[in-house]
């Protein structure tokens, strides 16, 4: 017999005090000709109905690698998942079958993704690849998947959509492509949507747009959304919680409010100090010194030693765990008390 | 700012990009209008920042400043002489005086010359500036300069992280000893970490050189940290030009107005009650820009007159600096950086 999602994952409200998502202690590895490169180091994080969970960090920190783990689209090999769990509504998808996970991948779990505007197939027309979505999984013919295209293409307001859903790509603008993107991945109702980057390429006034229209279909539907990006602006304006990643680790989680007020991890202390203001101008910024790290080759103790300007000795070798400051707050940081008083 | 010396003048510059139909023979069938009438001048030792949403002209108008690209109309001079009317050894001497760093450290290099021959390369052209003898030398300095390690004259590309290679772009540009450096997007591809160390290099260059900056950015408060004057750019034109607090603090155009609510602000606090203007649909097409005022189509404020009339770009009743709209009204709602 054919399994469906509703067969391998308990139902609504069966999952106890279990998160909606929850990433706990992942490891993933690149096996390459140069090496094992250590993307993901033991990342841990939740996200609940109707929460929006910002990862934030360095480029190469491992939050693209940690959302293709839960999406199940890493490509093995080169990557082993060698530890950790992934818990939706407490079933751990690392163990389902392919068939049980294809159930759950763009259905009740969904992802914008970081080139988004290179991601639609140019030769098909856009009403044509959204409403794919509704053919393949729900069975529905052409015409009723073609009218549902029309009424998503309208959700995410994109202007005259009966007229526009025969229009290929390349004739709309990338910030309406992002949309069609967007569309297409709430077609289902996902539970969870991942959001990789949806605004880097875009400009500031499109990307006011698409964060108003995703926190209007987050508030609609209760989505649990899983914001990775950047911008220490866009985090500030939507977040609810924030988990800053350097080295595949997570060095920093809490909610936004106390990581704007003061930041517990010396990382994430750079990053806010290094924002530009106005009553410094003409001074130099501040700036975190020296490179990213060499995920081939990471430094011994705490990853971010070399660049750390609170670095005692033992910082090079002991590892710091994650320190729990408060039920909602943690800090990878041998000296997070020094940090906090800063 | 009006006594220093002003080394650039660009004067009602156009650059238009013929839009051609057929295959074999082509025909004109309309322009883009990608820079339609830009005018300002730029001082010794002056940073002017240039903002603007993707497809406005920016790129275009470095690109023309250059001399990259020829203009359609209108005029560049630098210290006084017109770039496009200076042939042979005068044109050669005023292409030295203005140099470029260029938005995407991974693909601007060449991955097959070395660091020193690629920031030396500009010395194959202008011999006079450092004979032969003495470039080795001169290219470490350079790299020491920008702190980058002058031992690594020999390295490739690849053997450098981003912001070291943007340093290498830096240090080519300066290689002539140019007064001016058109900057276009120099620090987006960076990571976040890294963009604050290099602005701190292009402002201590600055006061050592006496470089004149033309600085293209998206981030708001980048610019904002590095400018002395700000242009604001919309479908070719500059909509606004002024101080770095005038523009900021006192936007008077409804275009810079929505462009600076629109920078989220990073503290969450108060977040709720912020005022946001979200502008509706994307920039018409620059080749068939609205009549009149060319924001209208977007703006909350429009009239019949901004359909008729095209607001010049000047300085308005109740605003200290200038602007391109007919309802110009300075307003104070949004603080970036
Ligand atoms: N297929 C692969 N083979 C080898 N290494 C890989 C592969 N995919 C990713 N990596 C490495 O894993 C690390 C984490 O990459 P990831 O894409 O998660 O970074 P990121 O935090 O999303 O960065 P960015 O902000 O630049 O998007 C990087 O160092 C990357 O080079
Ligand atoms: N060589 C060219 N031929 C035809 N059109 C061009 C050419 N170069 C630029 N354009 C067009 O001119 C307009 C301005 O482009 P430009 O690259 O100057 O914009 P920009 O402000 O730098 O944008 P961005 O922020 O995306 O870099 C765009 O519509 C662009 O498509
Ligand atoms: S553990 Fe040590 S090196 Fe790491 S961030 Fe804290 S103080 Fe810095
Ligand atoms: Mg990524
Ligand atoms: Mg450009």
């Amino acid at each position: 017999m054919k399994k469906t999602s509703a067969d391998v994952l308990p139902v609504e409200g069966g999952f106890g005090n279990e998160p909606l998502l929850a990433v706990d202690n992942l490891h993933v590895e690149f096996h390459t000709r140069q090496g094992t490169v250590r993307a993901v180091n033991g990342v841990s994080y939740t996200v609940s109905a109707g929460e929006t969970l910002a990862v934030l960090g360095e480029s190469g920190s491992g939050k693209s690698v940690t959302a293709q783990a839960i999406m199940g689209i890493l490509d093995v090999p080169p990557a082993v998942i060698p530890k950790g769990e992934i818990r939706f509504k407490g079933t751990d998808l690392l163990k389902l079958t392919e068939e049980a996970r294809t159930q759950v991948r763009g259905q009740r779990v969904a992802m914008i993704f970081q080139d988004a505007l290179s991601a639609l197939n140019p030769v098909f027309t856009v009403g044509w690849q959204i409403s794919e979505m509704f053919r393949v999984h729900r069975g529905m013919s052409k015409a009723d998947a073609m009218k549902k295209a029309v009424e998503l293409m309208d959700r995410v307001r994109i202007p005259a959509a009966r007229q526009r859903v025969n229009d290929y790509p390349h004739q709309f603008s990338g910030g309406m492509r992002q949309r069609i993107m967007i569309a297409m991945s709430i077609a289902l109702d996902p539970e969870v949507l991942i959001a990789d980057e949806p605004t880097t390429a875009l400009d500031v006034t499109v990307q006011a747009q698409i964060m108003e229209l995703l926190a209007e279909l987050q508030r609609e539907s209760q989505m649990g959304l899983i914001l990775i990006t950047h911008d220490l602006g866009v985090v500030a304006d939507v977040a609810d919680k924030i988990a800053v990643m350097y080295a595949g680790r997570i060095v920093e989680n809490a909610p936004v409010h106390d990581i704007y007020k003061g930041p517990a991890h010396p990382y994430t202390k750079g990053l806010l100090d290094s924002i530009p203001r106005v009553d410094l101008k003409g001074q130099d910024l501040y700036a975190i010194k020296g490179l990213p790290p060499n995920l081939l080759d990471l430094p011994t103790g705490c990853a971010f030693h070399p660049r750390c300007p609170y670095r005692q000795d033992n910082c090079v070798t002991d590892h710091p765990p994650l320190h729990e400051i408060s039920g909602t707050r943690g800090s990878a940081c041998h000296y997070w008390r020094e940090v906090l008083d800063d | 700012m009006t006594d220093k010396e002003r080394i650039l003048e660009v004067r009602d510059l156009v650059k238009h990009f013929p839009l051609t139909q057929g295959i074999v023979v082509k025909r004109q069938i309309g322009a883009i209008k990608a820079v339609d009438g830009v005018s300002f001048d730029l001082h010794k030792g002056e940073t002017l920042g240039i903002v603007g949403e993707s497809g406005c002209g920016k790129s275009t108008l470095a690109k023309v400043l250059m001399a990259l690209e020829r203009p359609t109309s209108g005029s560049v001079r630098i210290s006084g002489r017109d770039i496009a009317k200076a042939k042979g050894a005068e044109l050669k001497h005023m292409r030295r005086n203005i140099q470029m760093v260029m938005q995407d450290p991974y693909t601007s290099l060449n991955p097959r010359m070395t660091v020193g021959d690629i920031v030396g390369e500009p010395y194959e052209i202008h011999t006079e500036v450092a004979p032969r003898g003495d470039r080795r030398r001169r290219v470490q300095e350079l790299l020491e300069v920008v702190g980058l390690n002058p031992d690594h004259i020999n390295r490739y590309p690849h053997q450098f992280s981003g912001g070291q290679r943007q340093r290498i772009g830096i240090a080519r540009g300066l290689a002539l000893q140019p007064e001016i450096i058109v900057c276009d997007e120099p620090v987006s591809a960076l990571d976040v970490s890294i963009q604050a160390q290099v602005i701190n290099l292009l402002e201590r260059l600055q006061d050592e050189f006496n470089l004149a900056y033309i600085f293209i950015a998206h981030d708001l408060s980048v610019v904002r940290h590095i400018s002395d004057r700000v242009g604001v750019m919309y479908l070719g034109k500059f909509v606004e030009l002024g101080k770095d607090v005038e523009i900021y603090d006192r936007p008077a155009h409804p275009y810079t107005q929505a462009l600076l609510s629109a920078v989220p602000v990073p503290d969450p606090e108060g977040r709720e009650q912020r005022e946001r203007i979200i502008l509706q649909g994307d920039p018409p097409s620059p080749a068939n820009p609205p009549s009149g005022c060319r924001f209208r189509t977007r703006c909350w404020k429009a009239q019949e007159i901004c359909a008729q009339e095209e607001p010049l770009l000047q300085i308005r009743t109740g605003t200290g600096h200038e602007s391109a709209c007919h309802f110009a009204e300075t307003h104070d709602v949004v603080h970036v950086g």
